[in-house]
């Protein structure tokens, strides 16, 4: 017991050391090095609170995904290019704002009823009519499905969002540069070696999500890492933006998904129901084509805008 | 409050109105350079749509929709009052004018799909879906999740002509929604913790005020305001609205920054009813006069036509939160609550469709002239004489004048605020209305010039288009010719101590 409250006491020093200097660093690449540290920790932290599948989705998407975005930005980013920061005045005044929020949001924290109030009861009276084994899975495509459905497309408009960055010329070309390997390196090796095991990992990580830990975005976020290995190692090519193949697949998730709500209507009385005998089977359903569609929408999103013409 | 209406009461129409448009987003991808036919065809539906959950707020009264059939707070509801009913037709038909005036000026070549064109169409489908899940949530994080796909939607909009300027109020945008929703999502959590709930109507049942409430409010009305850019938190919205396409100015300008607001209302009003004080309503709105005086001043400075019309955007935003105060936001009901809430919402959606038409009405002036700048634009009221007089209409609206829908909603407020004895706030809009008339003058006044020679335009403009700028103009206008029936839709789903006096 006291060996494990020791470890959370130093878990605490560590994400509040790493974030501290990812804030204060200088380097743009040190303080992204740091932000991806802070994400593992994190996710240490859930684990901790016996909360796996939110770990598993911050260390997915929290460290790793937004880790590799950031440092893609860092390689385009000049730093001698950059603007001079607010005077020492302002910055003080900045400093002091967060502050305070900082110390208003503590003494909100602390003054939160002991025990939450919960919603578990709910749950546990409910998710027999799912015929789920995961609460959270149960949480995020049966209770409260209609988030998890927009957010899939807040997925695909932050892709739009990067795309609208191409020039005219170059639309409906490919993302990024050709990468090559040198095909005796490690890269290539790694690239040979690697995917079929993500792979693995991947869809056991969909599959498994219906009664443990894991799910659509975790395992889309693994397939996506696995695509882009093989596009760095040379392997394969981003897909021309203008691929009907492409497009069709990003939006298998939500199409399945609106289709599979819009059916609810007609046989489970509710927009995004699901009638209890097949709502298991409709619910894998889901979260297969949303586990294509976000891999898919995930590595475009790191591979960025077109940058060769079609 | 009537309870949770069962999923099967009525045709779901609340539920067709987020679907259409969000559907229609998923199929312009695949769809490529027919995206634009889909958006002419789903928009006039969509309006369909709308009027028909309007009528269902009409006869039945609010509307809810347990989605799934969970009800919260396990599930997440939708909710359909007056309001939001009245902000889904005008998302509606101010979207029909736009596309009506963009089927133009977004049209790729036969055969072919271009960047700006398929982007332009399946971003206004997003849009136009994040707004209608915006007016119709009634789930606090849901709400989120729509404000996410409301931001994600509208900045590659403003910089859909994708010049280094463009970007870079893009991004400031960007910056500005974002650090909004993460303040929003934090009163969301706090919330959450503290009452078990993130239904509307559940909290407005649990909450009570307390320090975490408070704090929870702080937080979720700080990051609402840099969405909708109250002074003085909008700084990002001159040069992100300005340096859109018209077609996409007028969007933004008209209704992206009512969503938030919105969300102000009913997160004051229908979420935490008795938790805000009369303190918290009069700084709302001593901003919002704020954006009155300081947005009209630097409106009336403007050498370019956009950003005028930008920067009066800043200045109306101001309005709409002078009706926090006046409609009884931190205090007991009172008589004139039913007024100042009618004309509030009144102005938001008058100035809805004189800002479109004003931002579409300045496209047309920079495609005719080439430019934008005011002093030049001398004599091209006689070049383009429709165009004109949607733009002196739509200032009609924003000035006060009768017949304006503007007129109406500034009398309510004015009315409202001498009779609750909040003088200082009828002061302020006195102002306004003369720093208005100012710069509307001040852009009408070169166009009305005579000149020697008669003004070409440099460039045809299409009939089509000055249709739709004349029409949303006319909207604004008919609004003050015909408010009485909108005026009792909005009484659905108040509080009934506010529906009793009549302003």
């Amino acid at each position: 017991m006291t060996a494990l409250w020791l470890l959370d006491l130093c878990l605490v020093a560590v994400i509040l050391a790493v974030a501290l200097s990812a804030v204060a660093a200088r380097d743009l690449f040190a303080a992204t090095v740091f932000f991806v540290a802070y994400g593992l920790l994190i996710a240490l932290a859930w684990v901790r609170l016996d909360a796996v599948d939110v770990a598993l989705a911050e260390a997915a998407i929290g460290a790793g995904l937004t880790g590799v975005l950031l440092l893609g930005v860092t390689a385009r980013v000049h730093m001698e290019a950059r603007t001079p920061g607010p005077g020492r005045g302002m910055r003080l005044a900045i400093g002091a704002g967060c502050a305070a929020v900082s110390v208003a949001l503590a003494a909100a924290v602390l003054s939160l009823p002991v025990p939450a109030p919960s919603l578990v009861p709910a749950v546990e009276a409910a998710i027999p009519a799912t015929g789920l084994g995961n609460p959270v899975t149960a949480v995020l495509l049966a209770f409260r499905g209609y988030d998890t459905l927009l957010e899939t497309l807040v997925l695909l408009l932050a892709l739009l969002g990067v795309w609208s960055l191409a020039p005219d010329r170059l639309w409906g070309g490919r993302p990024g540069l050709r990468h090559r390997a040198r095909p005796e390196g490690t890269l290539a090796w790694l690239g040979r070696l690697l995917p079929p095991i993500g792979l693995l990992v991947g869809v056991y990580v969909f599959w498994i999500g219906s009664d443990q830990p894991g799910g659509a975005f975790q395992a889309g976020t693994i397939l996506a890492a696995v695509w882009l290995l093989a596009i760095m190692a040379g392997l394969s090519d981003a897909p021309p933006v203008r691929s009907l193949a492409l497009r069709l697949v990003l939006v298998a998730g939500p199409v399945v998904f609106l289709g599979i709500g819009t059916a609810g209507l007609f046989v489970a009385g509710a927009f995004l129901g699901y009638p209890p005998a097949a709502a298991k089977t409709l619910i894998v359903t889901v979260e297969a084509a949303l586990t294509l569609s976000i891999a898919a929408t995930l590595a475009l999103l790191v591979a960025g805008a077109p940058e060769r013409a079609p | 409050m009537p309870p949770v209406a069962a999923p099967e009461a009525g045709f779901p129409w609340i539920v067709l109105a987020i679907l259409l448009p969000l559907a229609g987003m998923v199929a312009a991808l695949p769809l490529g350079r027919h995206a634009r036919a889909l958006a002419l065809l789903l928009i006039p539906a969509g309006l369909v749509v709308a009027l028909l959950l309007a009528a269902q707020v009409w006869r039945e009264g609010e509307v809810t929709y347990a989605l799934g059939g969970w009800t919260p707070p396990l599930g997440i509801a939708l909710r359909a009052d007056g309001f939001s009913a009245v902000m889904v037709v005008t998302t509606a038909v101010v979207l029909l004018g736009v596309a009506l005036f963009a089927q133009s000026s977004f049209r790729a070549p036969p055969g072919e799909e271009t960047r700006a064109a398929l982007l332009f169409w399946a971003l206004l489908l997003g849009l136009w879906g994040a707004l209608n899940a915006a007016f119709l949530g009634n789930d606090l994080f849901n709400l989120y999740v729509a404000l996410e796909l409301l931001t994600l939607a509208a900045v590659p909009m403003a910089s859909l002509e994708a010049r280094a300027e463009t970007l870079a109020a893009a991004l400031r945008y960007l910056f500005f929604a974002l650090a909004g929703s993460v303040l929003y999502l934090l009163g969301a959590v706090l919330l959450y913790g503290a009452y078990g709930t993130l239904d509307i109507t559940l909290l407005a049942e649990r909450a009570g005020p307390e320090p975490v409430t408070w704090a929870a409010a702080a937080l979720m009305t700080a990051g609402l305001l840099a969405k909708t850019a109250l002074f003085p938190l909008h700084l990002w919205l001159p040069p992100a609205h300005a340096g859109a396409p018209a077609a996409a100015s007028a969007v933004l300008s008209a209704l992206v920054v009512k969503a938030s607001f919105f969300l102000v209302l009913r997160l004051w009003f229908d979420a935490l009813p008795g938790v805000m004080t009369a303190a918290a309503g009069q700084l709302l709105a001593a901003l919002g006069a704020g954006a009155i005086l300081f947005g009209s001043v630097l409106a009336l400075h403007q050498v370019r036509m956009k950003l005028l019309v930008a920067y009066s955007t800043v200045a109306q935003l101001g309005y709409l939160f002078l009706m926090v105060p006046l409609a009884g936001g931190g205090g007991a009901a009172q008589p004139w609550d039913a007024g100042a809430w009618s004309g509030g919402v009144l102005h938001a959606v008058s100035h809805a469709f004189a800002k479109a038409a004003m931002f579409l009405a300045a496209g047309l002036f920079l495609r005719a002239a080439g430019h934008d700048r005011i002093a030049e634009l001398r004599g091209m009221g006689a070049a383009l004489p429709m165009v004109t007089l949607a733009f002196g209409l739509a200032g009609l609206s924003l000035l006060g004048l009768p017949p304006s829908g503007g007129f109406i909603a500034k009398w309510l407020l004015l009315t409202t605020a001498m009779a609750s004895g909040q003088w200082w706030w009828a002061l302020v809009m006195f102002a306004g209305g003369l720093l208005a008339a100012g710069y509307v003058f001040r852009a009408l006044t070169p166009l009305l010039a005579r000149t020697e020679t008669p003004v070409l335009p440099g460039r045809p403009v299409p009939r089509h288009q000055q249709w739709a700028v004349l029409g949303l103009a006319l909207c604004s206008v008919a609004l003050g010719v015909a408010p009485l029936m909108p005026f009792a839709l909005l009484q659905v789903g108040r509080p009934e101590a506010a529906e009793e006096g009549i302003g």
